[in-house]
């Protein structure tokens, strides 16, 4: 298993080390996609439908940030990462009764779940939590993408204490405050799940109960 | 009169293999549609094909067959330039013969 | 003596529960790449191919024109061989960068007299749209095998590549999400479905070069703008407007990065 995992930190260490000369190169775009002509594209080419509105193309700072590729990993941008991140964590909103862990078993569904906010989807509807499309995180779900790290044992390989809790909590609610490009979505600042809906996932990831830590 | 199927033949050492890709919904009834009303049923229920006159496979199909169905099988006997005839007659009395050339 | 073969024991112990682990996956993936082998005898694709040829070389709406007599796809008028494979490209009648379906709705307006405000308006499952779908993947299938050949030299197709190349990485929606998101790494995928990286040109030609396609879990035959639509639906944008700029702009992000690979149209998906 360390095996493994030392091997998969190499190889990704070697990718980062490959992909960072041509990012780099890649600070400004081509002279056809100025800023007038890229937003005069976006305005001409994208319509309403149904709860995905056109309104959604606007980016808040975060996504204007890290729609440039190398200010994820350009040291001259380590300052505004950081700016980034505070602002983000800025926005967490921590668990209103005191109360950290809900139900694993509701966790898993919305870990399953990808659901929600696309415009074949109405606003009523419970949005997923799109969790297994990027991570591992029980054993036994063996569909599960690979864009984000595996989650399997999360409780058992920390300490379940409240820095653990705490950081767990921020991950899912804004991802973006502990790593400024992260791709994981902002679940909570962002309105796809609520703070149920968070409860349920961290007593998935943290409850001894739970699959992912048997 | 449904649309167009798409039939190959082609024989080696006496052996002819057949692969015929047929159009149809293929609709089980099982489905509703955007109002809750139920998809009637509407599926091939009888496949037929004939290498020459002689009938070399007959098959009585259900809801399970995908849509555009795909069948290929092998007969022994036949030879470039016999014809191949398919077929299909589906739950709502709807039919398609088509033909090709055995190459 | 004993107790350090106790201990080499546990070490092979745990290398070959890590391994199980990951040969359980490969067998799963493998089981999925064996399934889209099957599926490629037989694509159901060859019978939107059929329907596209009838309507190219059928007189059809107020001008009772043929497309195959009217429409320059960019080797000449009626030529379809290989026209797939050179686009999108600048056309000089209507100063545009097209894409094979926006070029086809200038021929329908141009040559046959019909409106295309109503095709583009439409969704993927009316007649109007599953026609121009059809007539994709009629003319995609003549440019099988035929390397891609789509090398930005006027000034407005290299400036539809830096449009696509900047809309690639442009994160925005409530899930942060642009098309890099999925797309911009290597080797990774969405729950089993693994992911071309768009950047490179094997991951631009596995996307570019096997649409359209026909994808067998909903019986639908799909085309690149079909694709494009459904992705940015996922991505919880706004809806792009069929054959608008942008779906051209990464069409040629995508033709472009995968210059020289063969087309391998139509494709048939799970």
């Amino acid at each position: 298993m360390t095996k493994s995992t030392l091997i998969a930190a190499a190889l990704a260490a070697g990718l980062l080390a490959l992909h960072a000369g041509p990012a780099a190169a890649q600070s400004k775009w081509g002279p056809g996609a100025d800023d007038a002509t890229f937003q005069a594209m976006l305005k001409s080419s994208f319509k309403d439908n149904g709860i995905a509105k056109t309104a959604r193309l606007t980016q808040d700072e975060t996504q204007a940030f890290c729609s440039t590729p190398d200010n994820a990993t350009d040291p001259a941008a380590a300052k505004k990462r950081e700016a980034i991140e505070a602002a983000n964590l800025a926005t967490v909103k921590w668990p209103s009764d005191g109360k950290w862990l809900g139900d694993w078993k509701e966790g898993e569904k919305i870990a399953q779940s990808g659901r929600g906010l696309t415009w074949t989807d109405k606003a009523e509807q419970v949005n997923g939590g799109n969790c297994y499309n990027c991570h591992q995180i029980t054993a036994e779900e063996i569909s599960h993408g690979t864009i984000g790290p595996s989650l399997h044992n999360y409780g058992k390989l920390r300490d379940r204490d409240e820095a653990t809790l705490k950081a767990t909590w921020v991950r899912i609610y804004n991802s973006k405050s502990v790593n400024a490009c992260s791709n994981m979505p902002r679940g909570g600042h962002m309105g796809i799940i609520d703070e149920t809906q968070i409860k349920h996932l961290m007593a998935l990831l943290l409850d001894p109960q739970s699959p992912v830590n048997k | 009169m449904g649309s167009p199927m798409k039939i190959r033949a082609t024989s080696k050492d006496g052996v002819t293999e057949i692969k015929v890709l047929m159009s149809h919904e293929m609709e089980t009834g099982q489905r509703k549609d955007a109002s809750g009303a139920v998809v009637p049923a509407w599926f091939i229920n009888e496949v037929t094909a004939k290498l020459g006159d002689k009938t070399v496979l007959q098959a009585q199909w259900g809801p399970s067959v995908s849509k555009n169905p795909y069948l290929a099988f092998k007969v022994k006997g036949g030879q470039a330039g016999d014809k191949v005839t398919v077929t299909w007659v589906d739950n709502k009395g709807d039919t398609r013969t088509d033909t090709a050339t055995v190459s | 003596m004993h107790r350090l073969s106790t201990v080499l024991a546990a070490v092979c112990v745990a290398a070959t529960a890590a391994n199980a682990i990951g040969a359980e996956k490969d067998a799963a993936l493998q089981g999925i790449d064996a399934y889209r082998e099957a599926l490629q005898d037989g694509n159901p694709a060859e019978l939107f191919e059929l329907t596209g040829e009838e309507l190219w070389t059928t007189p059809a709406g107020p001008k009772n024109a043929a497309l195959s007599a009217s429409c320059d796809l960019g080797l000449g008028v009626g030529v379809v061989k290989g026209a797939y494979a050179q686009l999108p490209r600048w056309f000089a009648d209507t100063d545009r960068v097209q894409d094979l379906e926006s070029r086809l709705l200038t021929c329908m307006e141009t040559a046959q007299g019909i409106d295309p405000k109503p095709i583009i308006a439409a969704s993927f499952s009316k007649p109007e749209k599953e026609r121009l779908v059809a007539l994709a993947t009629y003319i995609s299938g003549q440019s099988k095998g035929i390397p891609v050949s789509v090398k930005p030299g006027h000034p407005k197709e290299k400036a539809m590549y830096d449009l696509g190349q900047r809309m690639f990485f442009y994160q925005a929606g409530p899930h942060d999400f642009a098309c890099a998101t999925c797309h911009g790494q290597e080797g990774t995928r969405i729950r089993m479905q693994e992911l071309p990286y768009i950047p490179s040109t094997k991951g631009a030609a596995s996307g570019w070069t096997s649409w359209p396609a026909y994808r067998v879990s909903n019986g639908q035959m799909w085309s690149m703008q079909t694709r494009i639509n459904d992705c940015f639906r996922q991505q919880r944008f706004p809806e792009p407007v069929y054959a608008s700029d942008v779906t051209i702009a990464l069409s040629m992000y995508m033709a472009a990065n995968s210059n020289g690979e063969s087309m391998a149209t139509p494709g048939i998906k799970r």
